[in-house]
């Protein structure tokens, strides 16, 4: 089985829609704040598949793309993590049910 | 000096009118400022009056006037006016003295009244307008005087409001006499239609001068009629006497001001005034309106002497014989004898202040007892009322030679034995005559003489202050007839502008032996009827049913009840009927009417327009209540939502590709 690029568009697809049920069905914070990064982590896989598919697989311009990617999620998960602990301090809860004075 | 008192003639009703102003705004407490202002106010009235009546005696038939604009509208100036002449400076001096008596009387009478003050206050303003009636120069400052004495009597017969029979006494007096003051008004337009004046005398072109009495033309005795309908109803003339003898509700002073001073000596006044008028186009002496004038006094002197003899209240008695006096004053003018008139008038102001004033004396020692059944026997422990009582019923009855009363009656008698018209009068005059003497007979024997009867027992003679007003008006009434004798007319003459000679021959004329008959007659006749008389009335005993219809004043209060008033009910019952059915009815149609336009104009509006507006707000409501159900604040929702839309974004991006 010779690796094409459906595969990988296939294997990114899952791991997004993974993250994305994640994100939506969980209700602890910590467990959304890792399915966002899973869909994160799908999209650093579409623009690796996209660029080794692609017409100049010679340039490491993906590979750079995805670097950056991963380094501001992590700021962004750093940001994340700190907020729900701020909300945790706050609410003395994690779980996102509870935590809705956002509504209008 | 005496030209500058008559110069300034409208000071005497003003001040005692500003002393009515200044005691009304007085305290109650303050009593004796109060009567001392009226008093001192009636003092300075009466110097002036006879300040001014002075100039009158040097001159005779003077005549002064002052006129002066009211207002003016359009081209028209209306005058009033102030007038002296001899009728209103002798009417002058004679209302402010018996004023100041009555004041005098009243400290004494009403010293325990509560209202003690304000009755100071009415008694100046009716004095004040009373005054200034007799110097109007003009029918209309007549008129006005006139309403003012109106009031003043309404005010002071009312006086003791909380009584009922009072108040009504007082609005009987002022309709009735105001049903006269229609038919006085009326003729006074009527003369101002004709004329063009209202002013008695403007050098040449009064009404009452030559020129303005030829413009009246034939109309004169219906203008003379409507002005003598105001001089009955003011004097109680039949047939509206009626108010005069309840008006005894009020107290006695106000009893006696009324009449003898003021009030009913206004409509003799009147006529006298206007007597022109009257006598316009006379054939000798002889008018349609002075026979009117002439058979109005006869009915009412006579009736009025008859209902006099079965009353039983000492001062219905006096009103009553008021009536029948003025009605002799009316058929002295209506026969021509103004002069004569007038003299009776003056004499009868100072007799019957007198004996007014004197019955007050007998009902305050009496404790406030009025009827004459109770009386009895006070000759003896009130000698000062009785003397001054008996004075002023001699004068009254016309005992001869030296009572007032006695000439001016024989005058009047004289007078109307020269009318050419008819000699009825006459005769019926005599005859009132006898019954003048005979009721008071009656009275004086009831209260003076006799057992002493329940109110009589513990009686005593008044203070001071009571009996020296009845003594300066018996004097009065005394002295006055050396004004008055054929001798000496000097009265009648200074009225009739003449000058007066001294001739004693005519002392003792065959009427005098006349009337010295008839009075005997009625004094004899009551002394010999009354000489043993109990609680019931010998002319009871002997004419029950005559003396029931006497008692009750012949039934007219009871036909004017059920004939007038009845009248003035129904109408009443009549237009409250209307009112409440037919006039109400029309009305609450207009307001259904109204009611239905409204009801549909409401449907449409809350119908159709506010429907609308009510239904888009609903909706835009229920859109937002979903819109924020979606705002749930749960991130994951929002989160699935984001998904969503990428998703169909997604969708429709493969779509169109």
């Amino acid at each position: 089985m010779t690796p094409t690029l459906q595969l990988f568009l296939i294997a990114s697809a899952a791991l997004f829609c993974v993250g994305l049920l994640a994100a939506l069905s969980r209700r602890h914070a910590i467990f959304i704040l890792i399915g966002i990064e899973m869909m994160l982590a799908a999209a650093g896989l579409n623009f690796i598949a996209f660029w080794r598919f692609g017409p100049q697989p010679a340039l490491p311009i993906g590979v750079m793309f995805t670097i950056f990617a991963i380094a501001i999620a992590a700021a962004e998960a750093a940001v994340g993590l700190a907020l729900i602990i701020v909300v945790y301090r706050h609410y003395r809860t994690t779980n996102v049910d509870q935590i809705n004075q956002l509504k209008g | 000096m005496s030209n500058w008192f008559v110069a300034h003639l409208w000071l005497i009703p003003v001040i005692p009118f500003t002393a009515s102003l200044v005691i009304l705004s007085l305290s109650n407490a303050r009593r004796t400022a109060a009567a001392a202002l009226a008093i001192v106010g009636q003092i300075i009235a009466l110097s002036l009056s006879i300040a001014v009546f002075w100039p009158t005696v040097q001159t005779p038939g003077y005549r002064l006037w002052q006129n002066f604009t009211w207002f003016t509208f359009g081209e028209q100036a209306l005058r009033l006016g102030f007038l002296l002449d001899p009728l209103a400076a002798v009417m002058l001096v004679m209302i402010a003295f018996v004023s100041l008596c009555i004041f005098v009387f009243s400290v004494g009478y009403m010293a325990e009244d509560k209202n003690f003050t304000r009755f100071f206050a009415y008694l100046s303003f009716f004095s004040a307008a009373m005054l200034g009636l007799v110097v109007a120069n003009s029918l209309l400052l007549l008129f006005i005087f006139w309403e003012s004495v109106g009031l003043a009597s309404y005010l002071l017969i009312g006086f003791w409001i909380e009584k009922p029979s009072a108040a009504a006494a007082a609005k009987k007096a002022f309709i009735t006499t105001r049903i006269g003051d229609l038919g006085f008004f009326l003729g006074m337009l009527w003369l101002y239609g004709r004329s063009g004046t209202l002013l008695f005398y403007d050098g040449g072109n009064g009404a009452l001068e030559s020129a303005g009495l030829l413009s009246l033309g034939a109309s004169a005795t219906s203008i003379a009629l409507l002005i003598f309908a105001g001089a009955i109803g003011k004097s109680g003339q039949f047939p509206l006497h009626v108010w005069l003898p309840d008006a005894m509700e009020g107290p006695t002073p106000v009893s006696a001001l009324i009449h003898a001073a003021t009030m009913v000596a206004a409509g003799v006044f009147l006529v006298a005034r206007v007597y022109p008028i009257f006598s316009l186009g006379a054939i000798s002496g002889v008018t349609p309106s002075l026979t009117v004038v002439v058979w109005i006094g006869v009915t009412t002197a006579l009736i009025s002497a008859l209902i006099a003899l079965a009353q039983w209240d000492i001062k219905r008695i006096l009103a009553y014989s008021t009536v029948s006096q003025l009605g002799l004053m009316m058929v002295s003018l209506g026969v021509g004898g103004v002069a004569a008139g007038i003299m009776h008038l003056l004499a009868h102001g100072f007799f019957k202040g007198l004996l007014f004033l004197g019955s007050g004396s007998v009902i305050h020692a009496c404790h406030h007892e009025q009827d004459i059944r109770r009386m009895g026997g006070l000759r003896g422990l009130m000698p000062l009322t009785f003397l001054t009582y008996a004075v002023g019923m001699m004068a009254l009855s016309g005992v001869p030679l030296f009572f007032s009363g006695a000439w001016t009656k024989e005058e009047i008698l004289h007078a109307t034995s020269l009318w050419s018209a008819s000699r009825i009068p006459h005769f019926l005059m005599l005859l009132g005559v006898v019954l003048t003497a005979l009721y008071m007979t009656r009275q004086m024997i009831y209260v003076f003489f006799g057992p002493r009867r329940t109110a009589a027992a513990e009686a005593h003679e008044s203070s001071p202050i009571l009996t020296l007003p009845l003594i300066a008006l018996a004097i009065c009434v005394v002295a006055l007839s050396v004004v008055l004798t054929p001798a000496w007319p000097w009265l009648h003459d200074y009225l009739s502008g003449e000058r007066p000679l001294l001739q004693f021959a005519l002392l003792v004329q065959p009427a005098l032996y006349l009337s010295l008959i008839l009075v005997a007659i009625g004094i004899g006749c009551g002394v010999l009827i009354y000489r043993r008389a109990q609680l019931t009335d010998p002319l009871e005993r002997a004419l029950p049913s005559l003396f029931r219809f006497l008692q009750n004043r012949m039934w007219l209060d009871k036909l004017y009840d059920w004939t007038i008033l009845a009248g003035g009910r129904f109408a009443a019952a009549l237009s409250d009927f209307l009112d409440r059915y037919f006039w109400d009815g029309l009305v609450r149609l207009c307001a259904g009417i109204g009611s239905f336009f409204g009801g549909l104009t409401t449907r449409f509006d809350e119908d159709a327009i506010n429907a609308g507006v009510n239904d888009a707000t609903d909706a835009t409501r229920g859109f937002g209540r979903l819109i924020s159900r979606r705002h749930s604040g749960q991130v994951q929702s929002y989160l699935g939502a984001i998904a969503v839309g990428m998703l169909a974004l997604l969708i429709l991006y493969a779509w169109l590709t």
